[in-house]
C-alpha cells in the first residue's frame, strides 16, 4: 500500500515520466490498433514490429549515435518497406496472405538480429541499450527518448483524431468509400503510416514481439463490449491506458520485473475477462443465456401440460398429481422437482396435499403457450408443407420464441384459425 | 568440426521444419506456426522448473502441450467468442509469451534460460554440449541427436502418412466425406510443429524457427508445382540457408541463426525474382 | 407437392440443419428413387449447398436423419461420391491431375497404402471418360475451369459409387464441358446409379433432370420433374423467402435456441 501511495504521488520526476510515456505509446497504439482490427489484418502490427529492428541497426550503424530521432527515421523506413513487400509478394504471387505475413516479420527480424549481433561484435562502445528494442523497457522513457515519443503519439492521435471519419470508412467499406470518391491511396498511406510509427514508438515499452499485442489486444478486448467504432476506440484507449499505468507500477514495486511482458499480460487479462464475461457477446453470459433459456422452456412446457390436462377434463383449475403430468410429457424426476418449484415461487401454480394446480396466471400462461404451439404447427403444414405428424418437435421449440407481435402476424397470415392440424382448438 | 556440427544443426533443424512449413503454407496456417513458435515458451519455461534441467523430456512435453494449447484456443476464441482468427492468433500468442517472459524473469537467477536465448538461441554452443554413452564415451552433441530423433519421426510421419496428408490439405471437405479425419490431422501437424519449435529452440531461438518453417517452404511453392518437389526442394533450400548462413555469419562475425535466415530470405528473393522474370 | 417414393436411394427424414443457431432448413423430409437423375432447385441462399453437406455429414444437423439405401452413411461410405465445389478448394496447390483423380481411390485403400498399379489405371480410365486422359501429367493450377470440373468428376468417377452428389458442378464451366459432364451422368443413371445435383440454371431443368426438389429453406417440392417444374411451384420457391420464417429464426439465433432440442 505504501508503495502504491508513493508511486502515485509522483515523488519521483522519474516516475511520473515513465508513466506519461507509457500512457500515450498504449494510447496511441490502442487507437491505431482499431483500425487494423476492423480491417482484419490485426497481425500487420506483428509485421512492422518485428520489421523496424533492420532499419533501428541500419540507422545507428550509418550514424554512429543512438539519437531517438534517428532510429526513429530508420525504423519507420524499414516498417514501411515491410509492408510494401508483403503486399508485392501477395498480389504477384499464388503465395497466400498469411505465409506472405511470416516470411516478411521472421526475415526482417533475422536479417535485424545479424546486424545487431554484428554491431555488438563490432565493439562499438555506443552500442549498449541497442537491445532494448527487443524486449523494451519502458523505465528508459526519460529525456529525449521520451520527448520524441511523445511527440510522435501526439502526432498519431491527432491524425486519427482529424481523419476519423475517412479511416472508418476505407477500414469498413472501402469499395463504398472508392464509389463516393475519396482518395483511397492517400489515405490508406496515411494510415499506414501512423500504424508504423505507433509500432515503432511502443516498441521502446514492450519490445519488439510483445508490441502486436499492444495494437490487437485492446481493439479485441474493447470489441467484446460494444459495436460502435467510436465507443470501441475510446474503450480501447482505456484499456490501453490502465495497462500502461499497471505496467510502469509493477516494475516500480517489483524493480526486477519487466514492464513490457507485465503490460502485455494486463491487457491479457482484460481481454479474457471481456471475452468470457462480456454483457451480450461474452462465452459466459452466452452461455447462462442457454441455461436460463433451457430453464424458461421447463417451466413453459409444464404449464402447457396443466393446461393439455384441464382441457381434457373440462376443469382447468381442479387438482392435478405429478404423474398425470408425467402422462401427458416425459420430465425426470428432478426436472419436475425444480420445474414446479419454480412455478409455485412465481405464482403459476399452488400446491395443496401433494397435488397441484394452476392459479389464474398459470392457467393464462399455459394457454398462450398451447395457443402458439397449435399456430405454428399449423403455419407449418400450410406453409412448408411438413406432414402434420412431423410438425410437433419443431413447435415445440419455436412457440417459446413467438413475440405477440409475431404471434398477431401468425394469426393474420393463417386467417384467424380455430383448430390446429391435428384438430384441436387453438385457443383464444 | 565444429563448424561441421554446426552446419549440421542448423541443417537439421532447417530441413524438419521446411517439411512441416510446407504443410502449413499450403494449408494457410502459416501464422499458427508463428503462433505455436512463440507460445512455447511458458511450456519451456515451467517444464525447465520442474525438471531443472534443460533438453529434457519434460521440455518436450511441456512444450508439446502449449503448442496444441495454442491451436485449441486460437479456435476456441474463434469459434465460441467469436473473435476473428487473426486477432485471435494475436491475442493468443502474445499473451503466451508474455507470460514465458514473465516467468523466465522470475527463475532468472538460477537458470541459464534468458531473453537471449529464446530470441535467437545458441547454435555456436551446440558441439561444446556432449551426449555419453554409459560407458563415458562421447556420442556427439546433444541437440544433433535430439534433432535426428526429431527429424526421423516427421520424416516417418510424412512418408507414411502422405497420402492422408496430401488429401486433408487439398480437399478437406472431401477427405470427411470419404471418412478421413481432417481435425485429427490437423492436431498431429500442430504437434509435430510444436516439438520441431522445442527441439529447435536452443539452437535458433523462437522466432527464427518461423523464419525457416515459412521462407524456404514459399521459395518451393513459387517454383514447383508437385508436392513431392516442394518437399524436397524446401529441404534443399532449408540445408543452403544452414551452410551458406553459417558461411555469412563467420563472415560479418554476427548470429549464426539470424545469418542462416537472412539466406533464406535471399533465397526467396532469388526465387521470387525468377517467377516475375518468367511472366 | 412432395412425393415419397418406396425404397429410395436417399431418404431425409424431419432434416433441420442451423448454422450459428440459426436454422437455414426447416423439417426437411423427402425421398429420391434410385436410378434417377435429381436436381435440387432454388435460389441462392436456399440451403441447397447445406442440403448435400448435411447429408455427407460436413454439418451438424439439429433432428432428422438421413439414411442411404436404408443404411447410416457410416455403412456405406464406399458407395457414396461427393463432389465438392470447385471453389471449395486452391487450384494453385502443388499437385498434378492424375494426384487429384487418384485420391478417389484413397477411401478404399486404408492406412499405409500407397495407389497401386491398378488404382491407377482406374484414374486414367476416369480421366479417358471425362476427356483429360491427355492431360493427366498437368499441374491443376493450368486447369480452366471446365477442365478442373472435370477432374472433379474424375475423382469421383473412380470411387465406383452407387450414388453421387454433385455441388453446382455446372457452375462457370464452358458449353463443351456442361454437355460432356450431363452426358456422363446420363449414362451413369442409366447404369442404375443415383445422381443429385445441385443445379441453378431453370433452363436446363427439363431437359436435365427427372426428378427435381425444389427448396427454399424448407422443401417446396419434391416429385418427377413433369409433375413439380410447373410456374405455380416455382413461384413459390423463388417468390422470396417467408419473411415470418426467416424472423422466427433470427429470434432462435438470437436467443441461442437449439433449434430443436434433442429429446
Amino acid at each position: 500500500m505504501e508503495t502504491l501511495i508513493e508511486f502515485f504521488s509522483f515523488k519521483y520526476p522519474n516516475i511520473k515520466y515513465v508513466v506519461f510515456g507509457t500512457i500515450l505509446l498504449s494510447i496511441s497504439s490502442a487507437v491505431v490498433g482499431c483500425f487494423t482490427f476492423i480491417k482484419k489484418k490485426s497481425l500487420v502490427g506483428d509485421v512492422i514490429s518485428h520489421a523496424v529492428l533492420p532499419g533501428i541497426c541500419i540507422a545507428f550503424m550509418a550514424s554512429g549515435s543512438k539519437d531517438p530521432f534517428l532510429l526513429i527515421i530508420g525504423a519507420f523506413i524499414s516498417g514501411w518497406i515491410s509492408i510494401l513487400v508483403m503486399d508485392a509478394i501477395t498480389q504477384n504471387t499464388k503465395i497466400k496472405e498469411d505465409a506472405a505475413t511470416g516470411l516478411s516479420l521472421s526475415v526482417f527480424f533475422g536479417i535485424g538480429i545479424l546486424l545487431m549481433t554484428y554491431i555488438q561484435h563490432s565493439g562499438n562502445a555506443s552500442q549498449s541499450g541497442l537491445d532494448t528494442f527487443l524486449f523494451g523497457k519502458a523505465a528508459a522513457l526519460v529525456g529525449k527518448d521520451l520527448m520524441a515519443f511523445s511527440l510522435i503519439a501526439v502526432i498519431v492521435l491527432i491524425t486519427v483524431f482529424l481523419f476519423y471519419k475517412e479511416f472508418k470508412l476505407i477500414s469498413f467499406d472501402p469499395q463504398f468509400a472508392r464509389v463516393i470518391g475519396l482518395p483511397i491511396k492517400r489515405l490508406e498511406t496515411i494510415l499506414t503510416s501512423i500504424t508504423v510509427l505507433a509500432v515503432v514508438t511502443g516498441i521502446q515499452a514492450v519490445g519488439v514481439v510483445l508490441m502486436a499485442a499492444m495494437l490487437i489486444t485492446p481493439a479485441a478486448a474493447a470489441r467484446f463490449w460494444t459495436n460502435r467504432l467510436s465507443r470501441m476506440i475510446l474503450l480501447a484507449s482505456i484499456f490501453g491506458a490502465f495497462s500502461g499505468i499497471s505496467g510502469a507500477y509493477i516494475s516500480y514495486s517489483a524493480p526486477s520485473m519487466p514492464t513490457g511482458p507485465w503490460m502485455v499480460m494486463i491487457l491479457s487479462i482484460i481481454a479474457l475477462i471481456s471475452f468470457f464475461f462480456a454483457p451480450e457477446k461474452g462465452i459466459v453470459i452466452r452461455q447462462w443465456r442457454r441455461f436460463s433459456i433451457q430453464r424458461q422452456l421447463l417451466e413453459e412446457n409444464l404449464l402447457k401440460a396443466f393446461y393439455h390436462i384441464g382441457e381434457k377434463s373440462g376443469e382447468h383449475f381442479s387438482k392435478v398429481a405429478v404423474d398425470d403430468i408425467q402422462l401427458i410429457r416425459n420430465f425426470s424426476p428432478a426436472q419436475l422437482v425444480k420445474g414446479l418449484r419454480k412455478l409455485r415461487v412465481n405464482g403459476y401454480v399452488k400446491r395443496n396435499n401433494g397435488t397441484w394446480h394452476l392459479t389464474n396466471e398459470g392457467f393464462e400462461k399455459g394457454k398462450r403457450i398451447t395457443r402458439l404451439h397449435r399456430l405454428w404447427e399449423l403455419y407449418l403444414t400450410k406453409y412448408l408443407r411438413i406432414a402434420p405428424d412431423h410438425v410437433h418437435e419443431d413447435a415445440d421449440t419455436i412457440e417459446h420464441v413467438i413475440t405477440p407481435e409475431l404471434e398477431a402476424r401468425l394469426e393474420k397470415l393463417l386467417e384467424y384459425p380455430t383448430s390446429d392440424p391435428h384438430s384441436s382448438e387453438i385457443p383464444k | 568440426m565444429d563448424a561441421f556440427w554446426i552446419i549440421l544443426t542448423g541443417s537439421l533443424v532447417a530441413v524438419s521444419c521446411a517439411i512441416l512449413g510446407s504443410f502449413l503454407v499450403l494449408r494457410k496456417m502459416s501464422m499458427v506456426g508463428d503462433a505455436i513458435s512463440h507460445s512455447v515458451l511458458p511450456g519451456i519455461v515451467i517444464a525447465f522448473f520442474i525438471a531443472g534441467s534443460m533438453q529434457s523430456v519434460w521440455m518436450l512435453v511441456g512444450a508439446g502441450i502449449l503448442g496444441v494449447l495454442t491451436t485449441f484456443l486460437i479456435e476456441f476464441f474463434h469459434q465460441k467468442g467469436k473473435l476473428q482468427t487473426d486477432a485471435s492468433i494475436g491475442v493468443t500468442f502474445t499473451w503466451l509469451f508474455a507470460l514465458g517472459v514473465i516467468l523466465v524473469t522470475y527463475y532468472a537467477g538460477n537458470a541459464h534460460i534468458d531473453q537471449d536465448c529464446i530470441l535467437h538461441g545458441e547454435i555456436a554452443y551446440v558441439p561444446i554440449d556432449l551426449m555419453y554413452t554409459s560407458s563415458g564415451d562421447p556420442i556427439g552433441p546433444k541437440a544433433v541427436i535430439i534433432l535426428s530423433v526429431v527429424l526421423i519421426t516427421i520424416l516417418l510421419f510424412v512418408v507414411l502418412f502422405y497420402k492422408e496428408l496430401f488429401i486433408t490439405t487439398f480437399d478437406a471437405s472431401f477427405a470427411q466425406a470419404i471418412g478421413i479425419s481432417t481435425s485429427k490431422w490437423h492436431y498431429a501437424l500442430m504437434g509435430l510443429v510444436s516439438l520441431t519449435t522445442v527441439a529447435s529452440f536452443e539452437s535458433v531461438g523462437a522466432i527464427l524457427v518461423v523464419a525457416l518453417l515459412i521462407a524456404p517452404a514459399a521459395s518451393a511453392y513459387l517454383i514447383t508445382n508437385k508436392l513431392s518437389m516442394m518437399l524436397l526442394l524446401s529441404s534443399a533450400f532449408g540445408v543452403l540457408s544452414s551452410f551458406f548462413g553459417y558461411w555469412l555469419s563467420y563472415l560479418l562475425d554476427g548470429s549464426i541463426a539470424g545469418a542462416m535466415v537472412t539466406v533464406s530470405g535471399a533465397i526467396f528473393a532469388i526465387c521470387y525474382t525468377i517467377v516475375r522474370l518468367k511472366k | 407437392m412432395i412425393q415419397q417414393v418406396e425404397n429410395p436411394a436417399l431418404e431425409i427424414h424431419d432434416l433441420t440443419v442451423s448454422y450459428d443457431k440459426k436454422p437455414v432448413l426447416w423439417g426437411i423430409d423427402l425421398s429420391v428413387p434410385r436410378g434417377s437423375l435429381c436436381g435440387i432447385i432454388g435460389p441462392n441462399g436456399a440451403g441447397k449447398s447445406t442440403l448435400i453437406k448435411a447429408i455427407m455429414d460436413l454439418v451438424d444437423m439439429n433432428s432428422g436423419y438421413v439414411k442411404l439405401f436404408d443404411q447410416q452413411l457410416d455403412d456405406v461410405r464406399k458407395k457414396v461420391s461427393y463432389v465438392p465445389q470447385r471453389e471449395s478448394v486452391d487450384w494453385d496447390f502443388p499437385a498434378s491431375v492424375l494426384d487429384v483423380v487418384l485420391m478417389g481411390r484413397y477411401a478404399s485403400l486404408g492406412l499405409f497404402k500407397n495407389p497401386r498399379k491398378a488404382d491407377r489405371d482406374a484414374a486414367m480410365k476416369a480421366l479417358e471418360m471425362v476427356g483429360m486422359d491427355k492431360f493427366y501429367k498437368r499441374q491443376i493450377s493450368q486447369l480452366s475451369g471446365g477442365q478442373q470440373q472435370r477432374v472433379f468428376l474424375a475423382r469421383a468417377l473412380t470411387q465406383n459409387a452407387d450414388i453421387y452428389f454433385l455441388d453446382e458442378p455446372f457452375a462457370g464451366v464452358d458449353a463443351a464441358t456442361e454437355k460432356a459432364i450431363f452426358k456422363i451422368l446420363q449414362n451413369l443413371s442409366k447404369e442404375g446409379k443415383t445422381i443429385i445435383v445441385v443445379h441453378h440454371d431453370l433452363q436446363s431443368v427439363e431437359t436435365y433432370f427427372e426428378w427435381v426438389i425444389l427448396l427454399n429453406l424448407r422443401l417446396v417440392a419434391s416429385g418427377p420433374t413433369k409433375d413439380v417444374f410447373n410456374p405455380q411451384l416455382l413461384e413459390e420457391t423463388y417468390g422470396g423467402k417467408l419473411t415470418l420464417l426467416t424472423e422466427v429464426g433470427e429470434l432462435v439465433q438470437k436467443g441461442e435456441f437449439k433449434a430443436r432440442e434433442k429429446q
